[in-house]
């Protein structure tokens, strides 16, 4: 890593006066938050049309450069060039100015107004005397809709669209309002293949305009077809930065955790065992239909489908955050009446939600309330929680998870996203249950959490838990299930086995609503 | 919720743990004073409120004059010590001063009956309890937001009050009652002000040491979560209201006791002080937050301003903008210091 002597730059002139200035330059980049250093001395050179994927663990900070880059955070030290003038980044509208815009991981949109609304939200075109230019509003937000080729109508509230949909509205809202540079920060994590698809189209566009793009991500696959650059941080440093590998990512995961990793999806040591989780006929109108499925102890079953497919929608049903309209559930063969969560957690179920922000943690509260929560009960003595039980219990499953925590006081909110999700598991395992629902287990989290959590679960159903997960990423359904359940259009179509089948197949029965997909269930 | 570790401003670091030299981080003492001064500011401003009003005032610190104060701070403290679990767990309670008259009539009117000063006080409780039953009922199972629901058994109770009482007060009881409000433990020590030290006490124990304590801030922090992690959500808020509630029986008797009186229109709009004294604890209107410490150093602090505009001679209107000034800043205050924690 090369240092640029923070004093020596002329700040009147171009950093590289030889050539043409690069569209972005981001100079000794420094930022610290409460005395931890989350950035130092960081590089970022970004030229016009060019796709330039920002990788790296979580807390290897990212999102603090990008939000530095958009005005979000102010930078302890370094310098920003645009077109190889001082950019004068102090605050978010600067960026605007400059035509930098952001499109946020954590979604930012507001529900009650309409997709067009939102879209537009802060520039809303204007009638001459100064009211609201509705129609004109709606016909602009259509067109750009249409022309990026989203599915979406524009007037509906963002309220009724699920995260996917919301994703499409946040990239339109971004690719509408700048041209100079846009920075997407893990955009992908909540698409389903296809619409994953449409946006590479999009970026595809806009570079041949001569947009910038800067593509935060953890998955290295997407950017061996998009990225032309790629620097990767490790702790606060760049430590990596070079053309994008096309086949070969092993220098970038390397540079990325700091050591070599071993085979993402370890192998199991246990066959599955007899059936511990029995489903007949559930159904919930409007979400699923007539849903059959068993599980097994040491089973880890996929569920795969596309957005709308109602695999979420299934496992919150057998939780019984939505009850099931009709429908029996069995464990370990004796039926089970699941009409809210806590029926289920008595009986040995639980459910990690796709969503940890909404439904996983109370991300006010410390560490460890969000680790006992759900099985504070196990820690009360005659009325009284006995606190420093509770501390111990804590304190056990950080280490047994490797939480990256200050203290088993710290507030959740303040944890890495890896961190947060082996919160949420912690919560869980406190309830020793025999059936885990898993609903995208690795959404945003980086490789190096992802293998400690496939190992986990790996553990349990070794130790005779069965697994249920629903992964929009084939590859890791394809890399730890043992079956592959499809879902479609709230019906199970398709039951497959891991080991005879592809991820094309799998996309086969997910995605043709026809011919042989088969009507397996009706 | 944006306070990851990503967004917090960060020229409030303390550097000691760092080994890299950070360029623009500032030396630490100062601004880790600055956040132990923000913390403790409430207690702070008690404490020179005391002092100032000592010296300023000669009738300030005389035994008559702070036994008032105590008795006085001990109706809206109580209450607000069943607001503090209420706007933990996410909600508000608009109807406390209604519901303060509803059952100070309905104790005072089992005295006159001739029953017993504690079944009189129990009575007072389960009507106080019989609200807050209707109102986590209108919350959890009509969906009703609190604001809403409490609005209008606010409206109610005072009604059937008006209507049950004919708008008269309750009189002639018993003389042996005036205790409650006007006697002295130990000779010195105001029954009210024990009342409350021992309900602070129990409140204080549940917030820490129980589920329901536990719960009311996971539902204040994240009602969804807290339904996903399995938390009978319906029955804790039920708790939360009926033990407000009762909270409020008890207040309303002590209220009575010191007019020897059971008065219809009592406890008019005590609601809004009730929560400010909570908020001006560190409670969030927003939910997961607040203490019983904080909720009653500000109600003394709002009785002391009360009680020393008196002294010195302010004028009640200039004192109700005075109040006003002093909820705003405290809250923005607590703002300030949660936004530099991040």
């Amino acid at each position: 890593m090369t240092v640029p002597p923070e004093t020596s730059i002329n700040s009147e002139t171009s950093p590289s006066d030889s050539k043409p200035p690069a569209r972005l330059e981001m100079r000794g980049v420094s930022k610290s938050f409460s005395g931890v250093t989350v950035l130092r001395r960081a590089n970022l050179t970004a030229k016009a049309g060019e796709v330039h994927g920002l990788v790296g663990e979580n807390g290897a900070g990212k999102s603090t450069l990008m939000k530095i880059l958009s005005g979000e955070l102010p930078r302890d030290a370094g310098e920003i060039f645009w077109e190889g003038r001082p950019a004068g980044i102090e605050s978010r509208s600067d960026s605007q100015r400059l035509g930098i815009s952001m499109i946020h991981q954590e979604l930012s949109l507001a529900p009650h107004l309409s997709v067009a609304a939102n879209i537009f939200l802060g520039r809303e075109p204007l009638k001459g005397w100064g009211a609201l230019d509705r129609r004109a509003e709606l016909e602009e937000a259509t067109r750009s809709l249409a022309e990026l080729g989203f599915e979406l109508d524009a007037s509906r509230p963002v309220s009724l669209l699920n995260p996917a949909e919301r994703q499409l509205v946040e990239i339109a809202r971004a690719l509408t309002a700048s041209s100079g540079l846009i920075i997407m920060d893990e955009p992908t994590s909540s698409l389903s293949s296809p619409e994953v698809e449409d946006l590479f189209s999009v970026v595809e566009k806009l570079k041949q305009r001569g947009v910038s793009i800067i593509f935060v991500t953890h998955r290295l696959e997407e950017l061996a077809r998009i990225a032309d650059r790629v620097t990767v941080l490790r702790d606060g440093a760049v430590v990596h930065s070079t053309e994008m590998p096309r086949k070969d990512f092993s220098p970038l995961i390397h540079a990325m955790v700091g050591r070599e990793l071993r085979d993402l999806f370890p192998a199991r040591k246990v066959l599955p065992g007899p059936v511990i989780l029995k489903v007949e006929n559930l159904s919930r109108r409007g979400m699923i239909e007539n849903a059959n499925l068993e599980l097994r102890r040491g089973e880890v079953v996929g569920l795969a489908g596309l957005i709308g497919a109602g695999c979420t929608e299934l496992v919150e049903t057998l939780f019984g955050a939505w009850p099931p309209e009709t429908g029996e559930v069995r464990i370990e063969g004796k039926p089970v009446s699941i009409r809210a969560p806590q029926d289920a957690i008595r009986a040995g179920m639980v459910l990690i939600t796709e969503d940890r922000k909404t439904t996983g943690l109370a991300l006010p509260l410390p560490l460890s309330h969000n680790i006992t929560l759900s099985n504070l009960r196990a820690l009360v003595r005659a009325g009284k929680i006995g606190l420093r039980e509770e501390k111990r219990v804590a304190q056990k499953f950080i280490e047994r998870l490797r939480i990256r925590a200050s203290s088993v006081d710290q507030k959740t909110a303040s944890l890495s996203g890896g961190n947060q999700q082996k919160a949420v598991l912690a919560k869980w395992l406190f309830c020793e249950p025999r059936i885990f629902l898993l609903d995208e287990p690795t959404r945003g989290v980086d490789v190096g959490s992802r293998q400690e959590i496939y190992g986990l679960m790996n553990e349990l159903a070794e130790a005779g838990a069965a697994i249920l997960m629903i992964s929009s990423e084939l590859e890791e359904i394809l890399g730890m299930s043992d079956r592959v359940l499809v879902m479609r259009a709230g019906r199970i179509v398709k039951e497959l086995v891991t080991r005879e089948t592809s991820q094309e197949e799998i996309m086969h029965y997910a995605a043709l609503a026809s011919s042989n997909a088969g009507e397996e269930v009706h | 919720m944006r306070d990851s570790m990503n967004t917090g401003p960060s020229n409030t670091s303390n550097t000691s743990s760092s080994t890299l030299p950070t360029p623009a981080s500032k030396p630490p003492t100062r601004s880790r004073h600055w956040n132990w001064l923000e913390k403790f500011l409430p207690i702070l401003s008690l404490v020179l409120l005391f002092v100032a009003l000592a010296i300023l005032s000669p009738h300030f610190l005389t035994l008559p004059n702070l036994s008032n104060v105590a008795r006085r701070t001990a109706v809206i403290n109580i209450m607000a010590l069943g607001m503090t679990l209420i706007i933990i767990s996410g909600g508000i309670d608009l109807s406390v001063g209604s519901v303060m008259a509803f059952s100070g009539i309905a104790g005072t009117m089992l005295l006159q009956a001739g029953l017993p000063l504690p079944v009189a006080i129990l009575g007072a409780m389960v009507a106080g309890m019989a609200w807050g039953l209707i109102n986590s009922l209108l919350i959890t199972q009509l969906r009703v937001s609190p604001f809403i629901a409490t609005l209008g058994t606010m409206g109610a109770a005072r009604g059937l009050t008006l209507v049950i009482t004919d708008g008269l007060p309750i009189v002639r009881l018993p003389r042996t009652f005036g205790f409650l409000g006007d006697g002295n433990l130990l000779q010195i020590i105001p029954v009210p002000l024990a009342i409350l030290l021992a309900l602070a006490f129990l409140t204080g124990y549940i917030l820490k040491f129980t589920r329901l304590g536990r719960y009311a801030f996971a539902i204040g922090s994240n009602r969804e979560a807290a339904r996903y992690a399995g938390i009978p959500i319906t029955r804790y808020l039920i708790a939360i209201y009926c033990l407000a509630g009762a909270f409020t029986g008890m207040a309303a008797m002590i209220a009575s006791s010191r007019l020897m009186t059971g008065q219809p229109t009592a406890g008019q709009g005590y609601e809004l002080s009730v929560i400010a004294a909570v908020v001006i604890g560190g409670g969030s209107l927003a939910g997961g937050e607040g203490s019983v410490s904080g909720t009653v150093v500000g109600a003394f602090i709002m009785s002391l301003i009360s009680n020393g505009s008196n002294l010195l001679g302010v004028s009640p209107f200039w004192q109700q903008v005075l109040i006003g000034s002093v909820i705003v800043f405290a809250v923005a205050v607590d703002e300030l210091r949660k936004r530099k924690q991040g």
